[in-house]
């Protein structure tokens, strides 16, 4: 270690001290380092946690500032350019004829959900990923979202059912899935990755159930059922903003606070158990967070791709391989708000749902992950 | 002496294939035991059972006289620290981050990183020499600094229990005794009471207090290491014919197995 000049006097009167009591230099645990004068290896302590903290807070203000930046060119450019003035003065309440409109039922709202829905996706994926230590295991993989999907699909196309109660199916339909995959993978099965079998094996099912029932149905009920089934914010609402905001509100603290336990799990389930984590119990409080905010997500506008998937692994890359679920939820917001402004206005006069940019871009940015992991890994080797 | 950590009459089992049925085993505090034994003897499936990562199928444990499935499992964290045979390699993080989670039991939902665990965790470092590895990924480093990282967590959980699984496998024989120095320095000087599991007899006789055999899921011998460390011993519990001689040096007994017969010219 190399100590900075003046930090030597110290270093030389420690040496004295230790030349006194030889016999004690790695001495006691309870002796060391306690009172006011820091010894070299807490100096040392400090300086790594400082770095690791300081490193943290640049990328969460450099991610953060992202999101904002993207958060006002969705609600503010675009084929209608709004100035940041007239935005907050239509949202405190003035009319401005023409802009109000585009801004306050189209722009605005498309921005505030994309950030929710982002959010939500990403931190599910990147705790779902950690909990299960395994880049597949996100919910989208597991079948969590086709689950809604499904469900969804079912109400649309069977029952005619349109708006809130098809938000409902879908949420229950998340759950059943959720719970489904918990039945048969068993106690053991999270730590085992029979959880992740179980919840692939399901994904094949339900998007089977999904295309017959879209053969089914009638061609404009299906052609709704699309657009939902590839992930839109086309049709949001505030009220939707509203249960979505409330859920992240208080999913997002609670993800971010309980996984800090993850860091422990993440030593595997001996260790952890050892440290005294219920493993199972964190698990399953996990699990329940995860689908709440799949869930809802998804009942409100669909399953964006890869947005849990990639969310998590592009997060640990920024963070050196740590699980952030704040990190995971600023990139999956910066990625949802990012693919919404292209699919409205990549090709002019046509608009996307978000889906199908996320799932166009998200390829080459899983292959860049494996590439880049490799290169790490060489780096190290 | 008294007893910190007992198993009575206890029976282990994965699914319904029963592996230690029955057993008695009394930890003296303040002492460094062994567990010795055949591979599949069942002296991991023990350790395991007797840190109540598996849950007895019959029997108790008890730690310091509780039965150590109704305690709190973080509690029991405080008293008796645990290190698995493979623990997993975290990604990323670094030597420091990751003694620091060995302060885990020592902390509530919200509580902060206190000046205390700061002391732990050096001091940790320092009797594990790791200090100049502090920043360092763990994932990148050596097989002998990674096991020292590892004791070096179960350290700062300050236990006053330490149980170890084959805490010197995968290491050469200079890495083997750095490490069992460490322990038997730990217990010297804070009087940490140790339960490991080894297969090396040699090195469990020179490290260890008390010699626990195992053969078949059961205790054949117990003792000091002259007293286990003998022909018939070698002979019940591994199945082979062997020497003892002393340590030239040390005077404590050391194996010289022979060659089975159909190897014999």
């Amino acid at each position: 270690m190399i100590q900075p000049p003046e930090t030597q006097p110290r270093a030389v009167e420690r040496g004295e001290r230790a030349a006194d009591a030889p016999a004690d230099t790695a001495g006691s645990l309870l002796s060391t380092g306690s009172g006011a004068d820091a010894s070299a290896t807490i100096r040392e302590i400090r300086a790594v946690r400082r770095t690791v903290r300081r490193r943290r807070l640049v990328l969460t203000v450099v991610l953060g500032l992202l999101v904002v930046g993207l958060f006002l060119a969705r609600a503010l450019l675009g084929d209608y350019r709004i100035s940041f003035v007239d935005g907050i003065r239509m949202i405190s309440g003035t009319t401005i004829p023409g802009a109000s409109f585009i801004f306050m039922e189209s722009t605005l709202p498309r921005a505030c959900m994309a950030v929710l829905a982002g959010a939500a996706f990403a931190s599910a994926g990147a705790a779902f990923q950690s909990m299960l230590r395994n880049p597949l295991a996100s919910p989208d993989v597991l079948g969590i979202n086709l689950g809604a999907s499904a469900a969804a699909v079912f109400a649309v196309v069977l029952l005619g059912w349109s708006g809130m109660p098809v938000t409902l199916v879908a949420f229950a339909g998340a759950v059943a899935v959720a719970v489904t995959i918990h039945a048969f993978a068993g106690r053991g099965g999270a730590a085992t990755g029979r959880m992740i079998l179980v919840g692939v094996g399901l994904a094949a099912v339900l998007s089977s159930v999904v295309h017959w029932l879209l053969l089914r149905a009638d061609i404009y009920r299906a052609q709704d059922a699309l657009v939902w089934l590839t992930g839109s914010l086309g049709t949001v609402t505030w009220g939707e903003i509203a249960r979505l905001g409330a859920v992240v509100l208080v999913g997002l603290p609670l993800l971010t606070v309980v996984t800090r336990q993850l860091g422990v799990l993440s030593l595997g389930d001996d260790l952890a158990t050892g440290l005294g984590v219920r493993a199972h119990r964190l698990r399953l409080v996990i699990t329940a967070i995860v689908v709440l905010l799949t869930a809802s997500a998804t009942a409100v506008c669909g399953p964006i791709a890869f947005v849990g998937f990639l969310s998590g692994p592009i997060a640990r890359r920024l963070t050196h391989g740590r699980t952030s679920i704040p990190t995971a939820a600023l990139v999956g917001a910066a990625m949802v708000l990012a693919a919404d402004y292209v699919s409205a206005y990549a090709v002019p006069g046509t608009a996307f749902p978000v889906g199908v940019v996320t799932g166009l871009a998200g390829a080459p940015v899983l292959v860049w992950l494996l590439v880049a992991g490799r290169r790490s890994i060489a780096e190290k080797g | 002496m008294s007893v910190t950590l007992a198993a009575e009459s206890l029976s282990l089992a994965y699914d319904k294939r029963t592996i230690v049925d029955g057993l008695d085993l009394a930890v003296s505090a303040g002492q460094v035991t062994a567990i010795v034994g055949p591979n599949g003897c069942g002296k991991s499936t023990l350790l395991r059972g007797l840190s109540r990562l598996l849950a007895p199928t019959g029997g108790r444990v008890l730690l310091d006289g509780d039965v150590i499935g109704s305690l709190p499992t973080k509690e029991v964290a405080r008293r008796l620290g645990l290190l698995p045979q493979q623990p997993i390699v975290p990604e990323g993080i670094t030597v420091v981050e990751l003694v620091e989670r060995g302060r885990h039991p020592h902390h509530g939902l919200f509580k902060q990183w206190s000046r205390e665990d700061e002391s732990v965790v050096a001091a940790a470092l320092e009797v594990t020499e790791l200090v100049d590895l502090a920043g360092v990924p763990v994932d990148s480093l050596s097989g002998g600094q990674r096991q020292r990282a590892w004791i070096a967590m179960a350290l700062a959980q300050r236990t006053p229990v330490l149980l170890l699984d084959e805490p010197t496998s995968f290491l050469d024989i200079a890495h083997q005794i750095d490490v069992l120095e460490l322990v038997r320095d730990r217990n010297a000087r804070e009087g940490t009471t140790v339960v490991m599991v080894l297969h090396d007899l040699a090195m469990a006789a020179r490290y260890a207090d008390h010699l626990v055999a195992m053969s078949d899921g059961a205790i054949v011998a117990e003792g000091t290491p002259g007293e286990i460390v003998t022909p018939a011993v070698i002979e019940s519990v591994f199945g082979i014919a062997a020497s003892v001689v002393a340590d030239p040096t040390t005077g404590d007994p050391v194996v010289i197995p022979h060659r089975r017969k159909r190897d014999q010219p």
